[in-house]
Protein backbone atom coordinates (compact mmCIF):
# COMPACT_ATOMS: atom_id res chain seq x y z
CA UNK A 1 0.00 0.00 0.00
CA UNK A 2 1.23 3.98 -0.49
CA UNK A 3 2.19 5.44 2.57
CA UNK A 4 2.95 9.21 2.55
CA UNK A 5 6.09 10.18 4.51
CA UNK A 6 4.09 12.67 6.59
CA UNK A 7 2.86 9.54 8.54
CA UNK A 8 6.26 8.49 9.10
CA UNK A 9 8.78 11.14 9.03
CA UNK A 10 9.38 15.34 10.02
CA UNK A 11 11.86 16.97 8.21
CA UNK A 12 13.67 20.58 8.34
CA UNK A 13 15.25 21.68 5.27
CA UNK A 14 17.70 24.72 4.66
CA UNK A 15 19.64 25.96 1.96
CA UNK A 16 23.84 26.33 1.64
CA UNK A 17 24.05 28.43 -1.94
CA UNK A 18 22.19 27.09 -5.00
CA UNK A 19 22.02 23.90 -2.75
CA UNK A 20 18.69 22.80 -0.49
CA UNK A 21 19.01 20.39 2.25
CA UNK A 22 16.63 18.48 3.74
CA UNK A 23 17.29 16.49 6.93
CA UNK A 24 14.41 13.50 6.92
CA UNK A 25 13.30 11.62 10.49
CA UNK A 26 11.94 8.97 11.46
CA UNK A 27 8.61 9.62 13.21
CA UNK A 28 9.66 5.89 15.15
CA UNK A 29 12.71 4.53 15.27
CA UNK A 30 11.57 1.39 13.50
CA UNK A 31 10.87 3.72 10.46
CA UNK A 32 14.23 4.24 10.07
CA UNK A 33 14.82 0.79 7.74
CA UNK A 34 12.11 2.03 5.59
CA UNK A 35 13.03 5.25 4.52
CA UNK A 36 16.63 3.60 4.08
CA UNK A 37 14.75 1.25 1.85
CA UNK A 38 12.32 3.76 0.07
CA UNK A 39 13.18 7.46 0.42
CA UNK A 40 16.71 6.53 -2.14
CA UNK A 41 18.49 9.52 -3.93
CA UNK A 42 16.97 8.41 -7.45
CA UNK A 43 13.25 8.67 -6.09
CA UNK A 44 13.88 12.19 -4.05
CA UNK A 45 15.60 13.47 -7.26
CA UNK A 46 12.31 12.01 -9.33
CA UNK A 47 10.09 13.52 -6.64
CA UNK A 48 11.70 16.94 -6.92
CA UNK A 49 11.18 16.50 -10.71
CA UNK A 50 11.40 20.69 -12.18
CA UNK A 51 12.29 21.91 -9.35
CA UNK A 52 16.19 19.93 -8.52
CA UNK A 53 17.86 20.68 -11.62
CA UNK A 54 20.95 18.77 -10.20
CA UNK A 55 22.04 15.82 -8.12
CA UNK A 56 20.96 14.56 -5.44
CA UNK A 57 23.05 13.13 -2.29
CA UNK A 58 22.06 11.09 0.26
CA UNK A 59 23.62 10.62 4.19
CA UNK A 60 22.64 8.62 6.36
CA UNK A 61 22.49 9.48 10.26
CA UNK A 62 20.88 6.05 11.85
CA UNK A 63 22.39 7.49 15.42
CA UNK A 64 19.23 10.22 14.90
CA UNK A 65 17.14 7.75 12.82
CA UNK A 66 17.19 10.70 9.63
CA UNK A 67 18.28 10.91 6.31
CA UNK A 68 19.95 13.94 5.13
CA UNK A 69 19.72 14.91 1.40
CA UNK A 70 21.18 17.75 -0.73
CA UNK A 71 19.00 18.72 -3.59
CA UNK A 72 22.00 20.93 -5.72
CA UNK A 73 20.80 23.49 -8.52
CA UNK A 74 17.39 23.85 -6.55
CA UNK A 75 17.40 27.73 -5.48
CA UNK A 76 17.46 29.89 -8.64
CA UNK A 77 20.80 30.37 -7.97
CA UNK A 78 20.82 30.76 -4.62
CA UNK A 79 20.95 33.65 -1.49
CA UNK A 80 20.37 36.95 -2.58
CA UNK A 81 20.32 35.98 -6.25
CA UNK A 82 17.14 33.97 -6.35
CA UNK A 83 14.09 35.87 -7.03
CA UNK A 84 12.00 32.89 -5.61
CA UNK A 85 9.49 33.16 -2.86
CA UNK A 86 11.62 30.28 -0.97
CA UNK A 87 15.17 31.65 -1.81
CA UNK A 88 16.29 29.78 1.52
CA UNK A 89 14.82 25.99 0.74
CA UNK A 90 12.64 26.42 4.10
CA UNK A 91 9.48 24.61 2.94
CA UNK A 92 11.51 21.93 0.78
CA UNK A 93 11.01 20.00 4.36
CA UNK A 94 7.29 19.78 3.80
CA UNK A 95 7.49 19.20 -0.43
CA UNK A 96 9.66 15.79 0.63
CA UNK A 97 6.99 15.08 2.92
CA UNK A 98 4.46 15.25 0.48
CA UNK A 99 6.18 11.94 -1.29
CA UNK A 100 4.36 7.78 -1.72
CA UNK A 101 6.17 5.14 -0.59
CA UNK A 102 5.08 1.84 -1.54
CA UNK A 103 5.24 -0.69 1.12
CA UNK A 104 4.01 -4.29 1.77
CA UNK A 105 0.22 -4.42 3.30
CA UNK A 106 1.98 -6.83 5.95
CA UNK A 107 4.36 -4.41 6.33
CA UNK A 108 2.29 -1.90 6.80
CA UNK A 109 -0.71 -4.19 9.11
CA UNK A 110 3.21 -4.48 11.35
CA UNK A 111 3.93 -1.49 11.94
CA UNK A 112 0.17 -0.42 12.51
CA UNK A 113 -0.01 2.22 9.29
CA UNK A 114 -2.70 0.36 7.48
CA UNK B 1 37.28 23.79 37.68
CA UNK B 2 34.07 24.05 37.01
CA UNK B 3 31.51 20.99 37.23
CA UNK B 4 28.90 22.37 34.70
CA UNK B 5 28.39 25.88 32.89
CA UNK B 6 25.64 27.42 31.46
CA UNK B 7 25.85 28.89 27.43
CA UNK B 8 22.48 30.52 26.51
CA UNK B 9 22.18 31.41 23.36
CA UNK B 10 20.55 35.08 22.60
CA UNK B 11 19.93 35.98 19.07
CA UNK B 12 19.84 33.33 16.19
CA UNK B 13 20.35 35.95 13.96
CA UNK B 14 20.88 39.66 12.76
CA UNK B 15 16.96 40.65 13.94
CA UNK B 16 15.88 37.86 16.19
CA UNK B 17 13.46 38.84 18.76
CA UNK B 18 14.98 41.72 20.79
CA UNK B 19 14.07 40.57 24.10
CA UNK B 20 15.49 37.09 23.89
CA UNK B 21 18.73 38.10 24.70
CA UNK B 22 17.44 40.12 27.90
CA UNK B 23 14.98 36.99 29.32
CA UNK B 24 18.19 34.57 28.64
CA UNK B 25 20.06 36.74 31.05
CA UNK B 26 17.78 37.61 33.97
CA UNK B 27 14.86 34.89 33.58
CA UNK B 28 17.64 32.33 35.50
CA UNK B 29 21.08 31.10 36.32
CA UNK B 30 23.27 31.49 33.27
CA UNK B 31 27.18 32.17 32.71
CA UNK B 32 27.79 32.78 29.13
CA UNK B 33 25.29 34.21 26.60
CA UNK B 34 26.14 33.94 23.26
CA UNK B 35 24.66 36.17 20.25
CA UNK B 36 25.32 35.63 16.76
CA UNK B 37 24.80 38.48 14.25
CA UNK B 38 26.17 37.49 11.10
CA UNK B 39 24.67 35.46 8.16
CA UNK B 40 26.63 34.98 4.83
CA UNK B 41 26.06 38.56 3.19
CA UNK B 42 25.65 40.50 6.69
CA UNK B 43 29.34 41.87 5.95
CA UNK B 44 28.71 43.54 2.88
CA UNK B 45 26.05 45.61 3.86
CA UNK B 46 28.24 46.51 7.32
CA UNK B 47 30.64 47.65 4.56
CA UNK B 48 28.12 49.19 2.44
CA UNK B 49 27.27 51.56 5.87
CA UNK B 50 31.07 51.76 6.82
CA UNK B 51 31.88 53.53 3.28
CA UNK B 52 28.86 56.26 4.29
CA UNK B 53 30.09 56.60 7.52
CA UNK B 54 33.43 54.74 9.17
CA UNK B 55 32.24 55.20 12.78
CA UNK B 56 29.48 52.20 11.40
CA UNK B 57 29.80 48.88 10.01
CA UNK B 58 29.11 46.54 13.04
CA UNK B 59 25.93 45.24 14.38
CA UNK B 60 24.19 48.55 15.84
CA UNK B 61 21.52 46.62 18.04
CA UNK B 62 24.44 45.45 20.14
CA UNK B 63 25.09 48.39 21.99
CA UNK B 64 21.83 49.51 23.26
CA UNK B 65 21.36 45.64 24.23
CA UNK B 66 24.49 46.00 26.39
CA UNK B 67 23.22 48.95 28.31
CA UNK B 68 20.17 47.01 29.13
CA UNK B 69 22.33 43.71 30.05
CA UNK B 70 25.61 44.91 31.25
CA UNK B 71 25.16 45.52 34.88
CA UNK B 72 23.24 42.10 35.76
CA UNK B 73 25.96 40.67 33.45
CA UNK B 74 28.05 42.54 35.86
CA UNK B 75 26.17 41.47 38.86
CA UNK B 76 25.69 37.83 38.05
CA UNK B 77 29.44 37.62 36.14
CA UNK B 78 27.73 36.10 32.88
CA UNK B 79 30.08 37.08 30.72
CA UNK B 80 29.33 37.42 26.28
CA UNK B 81 30.65 36.17 22.87
CA UNK B 82 29.20 37.95 20.22
CA UNK B 83 30.40 38.48 16.75
CA UNK B 84 29.02 41.76 16.47
CA UNK B 85 31.55 43.85 15.65
CA UNK B 86 30.73 43.11 11.72
CA UNK B 87 33.54 45.03 9.96
CA UNK B 88 34.07 47.55 12.51
CA UNK B 89 35.27 45.46 15.55
CA UNK B 90 37.15 48.49 17.13
CA UNK B 91 33.97 50.67 16.71
CA UNK B 92 31.43 48.48 18.29
CA UNK B 93 33.74 48.01 21.01
CA UNK B 94 34.43 51.55 21.54
CA UNK B 95 30.88 52.52 21.36
CA UNK B 96 30.09 49.38 24.07
CA UNK B 97 33.06 50.86 25.78
CA UNK B 98 31.01 54.22 26.67
CA UNK B 99 28.24 52.71 27.44
CA UNK B 100 30.32 50.65 30.12
CA UNK B 101 31.55 54.16 30.83
CA UNK B 102 28.43 55.70 31.19
CA UNK B 103 26.81 53.20 33.26
CA UNK B 104 29.70 53.63 35.91
CA UNK B 105 32.08 50.49 34.85
CA UNK B 106 34.95 52.02 34.06
CA UNK B 107 37.83 49.82 35.50
CA UNK B 108 35.34 47.13 35.95
CA UNK B 109 35.10 45.66 32.61
CA UNK B 110 37.42 44.43 29.89
CA UNK B 111 36.28 43.66 26.38
CA UNK B 112 38.02 41.23 24.11
CA UNK B 113 38.56 42.19 20.21
CA UNK B 114 38.95 40.12 18.04
CA UNK B 115 40.21 41.02 14.17
CA UNK B 116 42.55 39.94 11.88
CA UNK B 117 39.54 38.22 9.57
CA UNK B 118 38.78 41.03 7.18
CA UNK B 119 41.53 40.51 4.16
CA UNK B 120 39.40 42.59 1.77
CA UNK B 121 43.00 45.20 1.61
CA UNK B 122 45.07 41.51 1.14
CA UNK B 123 43.28 40.52 -2.08
CA UNK B 124 45.45 41.58 -4.50
CA UNK B 125 48.43 40.22 -2.81
CA UNK B 126 46.82 36.97 -2.39
CA UNK B 127 45.86 36.32 -6.08
CA UNK B 128 49.99 38.17 -6.93
CA UNK B 129 50.54 35.26 -5.54
CA UNK B 130 48.47 32.46 -7.27
CA UNK B 131 46.02 31.98 -3.84
CA UNK B 132 42.94 31.80 -6.51
CA UNK B 133 40.25 31.61 -3.72
CA UNK B 134 38.15 29.67 -6.32
CA UNK B 135 34.23 29.60 -5.53
CA UNK B 136 33.73 26.03 -3.08
CA UNK B 137 30.70 25.50 -5.42
CA UNK B 138 31.57 26.40 -8.69
CA UNK B 139 35.08 26.26 -8.98
CA UNK B 140 35.99 29.49 -10.50
CA UNK B 141 38.32 31.52 -9.47
CA UNK B 142 38.05 35.02 -7.72
CA UNK B 143 39.61 37.00 -10.42
CA UNK B 144 36.38 36.93 -12.42
CA UNK B 145 34.88 39.02 -9.92
CA UNK B 146 37.62 41.15 -8.77
CA UNK B 147 36.60 44.52 -9.56
CA UNK B 148 32.69 44.08 -8.13
CA UNK B 149 34.05 42.35 -4.69
CA UNK B 150 32.49 44.42 -1.94
CA UNK B 151 33.98 42.73 1.45
CA UNK B 152 36.08 39.56 2.25
CA UNK B 153 36.77 37.74 5.51
CA UNK B 154 38.11 34.53 6.68
CA UNK B 155 35.81 32.51 9.35
CA UNK B 156 37.85 32.75 12.56
CA UNK B 157 37.26 29.46 15.25
CA UNK B 158 37.29 29.50 19.05
CA UNK B 159 40.60 29.91 19.71
CA UNK B 160 41.15 33.52 19.55
CA UNK B 161 37.78 33.98 21.33
CA UNK B 162 39.70 31.78 24.20
CA UNK B 163 42.44 33.84 24.56
CA UNK B 164 40.06 36.83 25.07
CA UNK B 165 38.53 35.35 27.45
CA UNK B 166 41.50 33.94 29.66
CA UNK B 167 43.15 37.40 29.58
CA UNK B 168 40.24 38.00 31.73
CA UNK B 169 37.75 40.09 28.87
CA UNK B 170 34.09 39.79 30.00
CA UNK B 171 32.57 40.95 26.63
CA UNK B 172 34.39 39.41 23.46
CA UNK B 173 33.49 40.81 20.49
CA UNK B 174 34.54 39.39 17.03
CA UNK B 175 34.39 40.31 13.49
CA UNK B 176 33.78 37.07 10.82
CA UNK B 177 33.84 34.79 13.35
CA UNK B 178 31.86 31.17 13.27
CA UNK B 179 28.42 30.23 15.02
CA UNK B 180 30.16 27.34 16.84
CA UNK B 181 32.99 29.33 18.08
CA UNK B 182 30.51 31.65 20.45
CA UNK B 183 29.83 28.72 22.38
CA UNK B 184 32.79 26.43 21.78
CA UNK B 185 35.16 29.20 23.34
CA UNK B 186 33.49 29.28 26.85
CA UNK B 187 33.89 25.85 27.06
CA UNK B 188 37.60 25.58 26.34
CA UNK B 189 38.38 28.57 28.30
CA UNK B 190 36.67 26.88 31.44
CA UNK B 191 37.61 23.47 31.28
CA UNK B 192 41.05 23.71 29.47
CA UNK B 193 40.46 21.23 26.50
CA UNK B 194 44.00 21.16 24.24
CA UNK B 195 43.61 22.16 21.06
CA UNK B 196 43.91 18.42 19.86
CA UNK B 197 41.11 16.79 22.09
CA UNK B 198 39.33 16.60 18.50
CA UNK B 199 36.30 14.93 20.44
CA UNK B 200 35.55 17.20 22.90
CA UNK B 201 36.18 20.19 20.52
CA UNK B 202 33.56 18.42 18.18
CA UNK B 203 31.28 18.04 21.02
CA UNK B 204 31.27 21.80 22.29
CA UNK B 205 30.93 22.68 18.10
CA UNK B 206 27.92 20.26 17.92
CA UNK B 207 26.52 22.29 21.06
CA UNK B 208 26.97 25.50 19.17
CA UNK B 209 25.06 24.14 16.30
CA UNK B 210 21.95 23.42 18.02
CA UNK B 211 21.68 26.55 19.52
CA UNK B 212 23.18 29.14 17.28
CA UNK B 213 19.22 29.27 15.76
CA UNK B 214 17.81 30.29 18.75
CA UNK B 215 14.30 29.14 19.68
CA UNK B 216 15.01 26.49 16.42
CA UNK B 217 15.81 24.63 18.54
CA UNK B 218 13.19 25.04 21.60
CA UNK B 219 9.97 24.81 19.70
CA UNK B 220 10.62 27.53 16.73
CA UNK B 221 9.84 26.58 13.08
CA UNK B 222 9.45 22.95 14.78
CA UNK B 223 7.70 20.55 12.40
CA UNK B 224 7.15 17.76 14.88
CA UNK B 225 3.52 18.18 16.23
CA UNK B 226 3.76 21.92 15.42
CA UNK B 227 0.23 22.57 16.92
CA UNK B 228 0.90 21.13 20.19
CA UNK B 229 4.20 23.81 21.10
CA UNK B 230 3.42 25.47 24.17
CA UNK B 231 3.44 29.35 24.55
CA UNK B 232 5.24 29.67 21.48
CA UNK B 233 4.64 33.91 22.34
CA UNK B 234 6.81 33.18 25.15
CA UNK B 235 9.38 30.85 23.76
CA UNK B 236 12.73 30.04 25.67
CA UNK B 237 15.62 30.45 23.46
CA UNK B 238 18.21 27.38 24.52
CA UNK B 239 20.63 27.02 26.70
CA UNK B 240 23.89 24.53 26.56
CA UNK B 241 24.62 22.69 30.17
CA UNK B 242 28.15 21.80 29.12
CA UNK B 243 30.61 19.51 31.22
CA UNK B 244 34.29 19.30 31.38
CA UNK B 245 34.05 15.39 29.77
CA UNK B 246 32.09 17.01 26.85
CA UNK B 247 28.86 15.71 27.36
CA UNK B 248 26.23 18.50 27.25
CA UNK B 249 22.79 18.86 28.09
CA UNK B 250 20.17 21.25 26.00
CA UNK B 251 17.56 22.98 28.37
CA UNK B 252 16.12 26.49 28.78
CA UNK B 253 14.68 28.82 31.59
CA UNK B 254 11.89 27.72 33.22
CA UNK B 255 8.49 28.98 32.82
CA UNK B 256 9.12 30.05 29.30
CA UNK B 257 7.52 28.57 26.18
CA UNK B 258 8.62 26.66 23.43
CA UNK B 259 9.61 22.64 23.88
CA UNK B 260 13.15 21.36 24.56
CA UNK B 261 12.34 17.72 23.00
CA UNK B 262 14.67 15.16 21.07
CA UNK B 263 12.48 15.91 17.76
CA UNK B 264 12.80 19.57 18.15
CA UNK B 265 17.00 18.72 18.72
CA UNK B 266 17.16 16.46 15.68
CA UNK B 267 15.28 18.72 13.65
CA UNK B 268 18.14 21.58 14.48
CA UNK B 269 21.03 19.13 14.09
CA UNK B 270 20.04 18.30 10.69
CA UNK B 271 19.58 22.34 9.76
CA UNK B 272 21.91 23.50 7.07
CA UNK B 273 23.51 20.20 7.32
CA UNK B 274 26.23 18.93 4.23
CA UNK B 275 27.96 15.65 4.74
CA UNK B 276 26.79 14.79 8.49
CA UNK B 277 30.34 13.16 9.31
CA UNK B 278 32.28 16.50 7.58
CA UNK B 279 31.03 19.17 9.40
CA UNK B 280 34.42 21.33 9.07
CA UNK B 281 34.64 24.54 11.19
CA UNK B 282 38.30 25.89 11.78
CA UNK B 283 39.03 23.94 15.31
CA UNK B 284 37.92 20.37 13.93
CA UNK B 285 35.88 18.11 11.96
CA UNK B 286 32.92 16.94 13.77
CA UNK B 287 30.92 13.83 13.40
CA UNK B 288 27.13 14.31 13.80
CA UNK B 289 26.78 10.31 12.78
CA UNK B 290 28.17 10.23 16.25
CA UNK B 291 25.29 12.04 18.39
CA UNK B 292 23.45 10.44 21.12
CA UNK B 293 20.33 12.15 22.40
CA UNK B 294 18.21 11.11 25.78
CA UNK B 295 16.00 13.02 28.08
CA UNK B 296 17.17 13.94 31.53
CA UNK B 297 13.72 15.73 32.40
CA UNK B 298 11.37 17.63 31.43
CA UNK B 299 12.67 20.46 28.53
CA UNK B 300 16.07 18.37 28.90
CA UNK B 301 17.87 16.30 26.64
CA UNK B 302 21.18 15.19 26.87
CA UNK B 303 23.39 14.72 24.42
CA UNK B 304 26.68 12.64 24.36
CA UNK B 305 29.23 10.85 22.32
CA UNK B 306 29.80 12.89 19.81
CA UNK B 307 33.36 11.93 17.93
CA UNK B 308 35.63 14.35 15.95
CA UNK B 309 39.15 14.58 13.78
CA UNK B 310 41.70 17.25 13.77
CA UNK B 311 40.96 20.27 11.47
CA UNK B 312 41.52 20.85 8.08
CA UNK B 313 44.67 23.53 7.27
CA UNK B 314 42.35 25.75 5.57
CA UNK B 315 40.32 28.51 6.82
CA UNK B 316 36.60 29.42 4.89
CA UNK B 317 36.25 32.63 3.60
CA UNK B 318 33.29 34.60 2.67
CA UNK B 319 33.60 36.98 -0.14
CA UNK B 320 30.65 39.60 -1.19
CA UNK B 321 30.27 41.39 -4.54
CA UNK B 322 28.06 43.14 -6.64
CA UNK B 323 26.11 40.67 -9.06
CA UNK B 324 23.83 43.14 -10.52
CA UNK B 325 19.89 43.89 -9.56
CA UNK B 326 16.64 42.47 -8.83
CA UNK B 327 13.50 43.56 -7.96
CA UNK B 328 9.61 41.50 -7.09
CA UNK B 329 6.39 43.02 -8.00
CA UNK B 330 3.25 41.78 -6.66
CA UNK B 331 -0.97 41.77 -7.68
CA UNK B 332 -3.66 39.61 -5.51
CA UNK B 333 -6.48 38.61 -8.21
CA UNK B 334 -10.04 37.56 -6.30
CA UNK B 335 -12.35 35.09 -6.73
CA UNK B 336 -13.79 33.99 -9.67
CA UNK B 337 -11.25 32.64 -11.56
CA UNK B 338 -8.49 34.18 -9.38
CA UNK B 339 -5.77 31.78 -10.95
CA UNK B 340 -6.55 32.33 -14.54
CA UNK B 341 -6.65 36.00 -14.08
CA UNK B 342 -3.46 35.70 -12.20
CA UNK B 343 -2.14 33.83 -15.13
CA UNK B 344 -3.30 36.28 -17.71
CA UNK B 345 -2.16 39.09 -16.04
CA UNK B 346 1.11 37.42 -16.00
CA UNK B 347 1.17 36.66 -19.87
CA UNK B 348 0.10 40.37 -20.60
CA UNK B 349 2.61 41.49 -18.35
CA UNK B 350 5.70 39.15 -20.37
CA UNK B 351 4.53 40.27 -23.60
CA UNK B 352 4.70 44.11 -22.57
CA UNK B 353 8.17 43.50 -21.06
CA UNK B 354 8.54 41.51 -24.32
CA UNK B 355 7.71 44.51 -26.63
CA UNK B 356 9.97 47.12 -24.73
CA UNK B 357 12.97 45.41 -25.36
CA UNK B 358 13.81 44.56 -22.07
CA UNK B 359 16.31 41.77 -21.63
CA UNK B 360 17.20 40.11 -17.81
CA UNK B 361 19.32 37.45 -16.70
CA UNK B 362 16.13 35.90 -15.28
CA UNK B 363 12.13 36.39 -14.83
CA UNK B 364 10.36 33.64 -12.34
CA UNK B 365 6.73 34.10 -12.19
CA UNK B 366 5.21 32.56 -9.22
CA UNK B 367 1.54 31.91 -7.88
CA UNK B 368 1.31 32.44 -4.42
CA UNK B 369 -1.26 30.55 -2.99
CA UNK B 370 -0.84 27.94 -5.81
CA UNK B 371 2.52 26.99 -6.25
CA UNK B 372 5.25 29.36 -4.66
CA UNK B 373 6.51 27.17 -2.22
CA UNK B 374 6.25 23.51 -3.95
CA UNK B 375 6.17 24.08 -7.35
CA UNK B 376 4.41 21.00 -9.69
CA UNK B 377 4.42 19.22 -6.41
CA UNK B 378 1.39 21.05 -4.96
CA UNK B 379 -1.10 19.46 -8.14
CA UNK B 380 -3.57 21.58 -9.91
CA UNK B 381 -5.06 23.62 -7.52
CA UNK B 382 -9.33 23.31 -6.97
CA UNK B 383 -10.98 25.99 -9.25
CA UNK B 384 -12.83 28.28 -7.07
CA UNK B 385 -9.93 29.70 -4.81
CA UNK B 386 -11.17 32.31 -3.33
CA UNK B 387 -7.48 34.29 -4.27
CA UNK B 388 -3.85 34.36 -6.04
CA UNK B 389 -1.26 36.25 -5.65
CA UNK B 390 0.67 36.93 -8.47
CA UNK B 391 4.28 37.37 -8.14
CA UNK B 392 7.04 38.28 -11.20
CA UNK B 393 10.76 39.22 -10.25
CA UNK B 394 13.13 40.09 -12.21
CA UNK B 395 17.28 40.04 -12.12
CA UNK B 396 19.46 41.38 -14.44
CA UNK B 397 22.63 43.44 -14.35
CA UNK B 398 21.35 46.37 -16.37
CA UNK B 399 19.76 48.66 -14.00
CA UNK B 400 17.40 50.64 -15.91
CA UNK B 401 16.15 47.74 -17.41
CA UNK B 402 14.85 46.45 -14.05
CA UNK B 403 13.69 49.87 -13.32
CA UNK B 404 11.24 49.74 -16.16
CA UNK B 405 10.10 46.58 -15.23
CA UNK B 406 9.01 47.86 -11.83
CA UNK B 407 6.71 50.44 -13.58
CA UNK B 408 4.94 47.78 -15.41
CA UNK B 409 3.11 46.29 -12.54
CA UNK B 410 0.72 48.98 -11.17
CA UNK B 411 -1.02 49.74 -15.07
CA UNK B 412 -2.14 45.85 -14.92
CA UNK B 413 -4.72 47.13 -12.26
CA UNK B 414 -6.46 49.25 -14.72
CA UNK B 415 -5.73 47.24 -18.15
CA UNK B 416 -5.74 44.05 -17.18
CA UNK B 417 -7.96 41.28 -15.92
CA UNK B 418 -10.61 42.45 -13.28
CA UNK B 419 -11.06 41.77 -9.55
CA UNK B 420 -7.13 42.88 -8.65
CA UNK B 421 -5.85 44.87 -5.61
CA UNK B 422 -3.17 44.74 -3.42
CA UNK B 423 -0.95 47.45 -4.61
CA UNK B 424 -0.81 49.81 -1.41
CA UNK B 425 2.91 49.82 -1.33
CA UNK B 426 3.65 51.32 -4.69
CA UNK B 427 6.30 50.66 -7.17
CA UNK B 428 8.76 47.25 -6.37
CA UNK B 429 11.75 48.61 -4.94
CA UNK B 430 15.32 48.05 -6.67
CA UNK B 431 17.49 46.06 -4.95
CA UNK B 432 21.33 45.82 -5.28
CA UNK B 433 22.28 42.13 -5.40
CA UNK B 434 24.98 41.38 -3.12
CA UNK B 435 26.13 38.18 -3.85
CA UNK B 436 27.83 35.25 -2.04
CA UNK B 437 31.44 33.77 -2.82
CA UNK B 438 32.43 30.88 -0.48
CA UNK B 439 36.25 29.73 -0.75
CA UNK B 440 38.84 28.35 1.21
CA UNK B 441 42.40 29.45 2.50
CA UNK B 442 45.44 28.69 3.94
CA UNK B 443 44.95 29.01 7.48
CA UNK B 444 48.95 29.93 7.60
CA UNK B 445 47.74 33.60 5.66
CA UNK B 446 45.24 34.32 8.31
CA UNK B 447 46.73 35.71 11.52
CA UNK B 448 44.28 36.64 14.10
CA UNK B 449 45.10 39.52 16.65
CA UNK B 450 43.10 39.55 20.04
CA UNK B 451 42.83 42.43 22.34
CA UNK B 452 41.63 43.25 25.51
CA UNK B 453 40.68 46.56 26.20
CA UNK B 454 39.79 48.38 29.89
CA UNK B 455 36.38 50.08 29.75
Amino acid sequence: MKIQLTKIAHARSGDKGDTANVGLIALHEEFYPLLVREVTAECVKQHFKGICKGEVERFELPNLGALNFLLHESLGGGGTLSLMTDAQGKTFSTALLRMEIEIPDNEAREFNLS
Amino acid sequence: MKQKIRIAAGQGFWGDLPEAPVRQVEGGPIDYLMLDYLAEVTMSIMQKQKARDPSAGYAKDFVPLMRRILPTCIERNIRVTANAGGVNVLGCADAVREIAQELGFAGKVRIGIVTGDDIMSRLDEFLAREIELRNMDTGEPVSTVRDRIQSANAYLGAWPMVEALNRGAQIVITGRATDTGLTLAPMIHEFGWAVDDWHRLSAGTIAGHIIECGAQASGGNCQYEWSSVPNLADVGFPIVEASPDGTFVITKHERTGGWVIIPSIKEQLVYEMGDPREYITPDCVADFTTVHLEYEGRDRVRVYGIQGRPSTNFLKVSISYSAGFKAVGTLVYAWPDAYEKAKAADRILRMRLDRLGLRFDQVLTEFVGVNATHGPLAGEPRSDLPEVQLRVGVRGENRTAVERFTKEIAPLILTGPPAVTGFAGGRPKVEEIVAYWPALIPKEEITPVVEVLEA
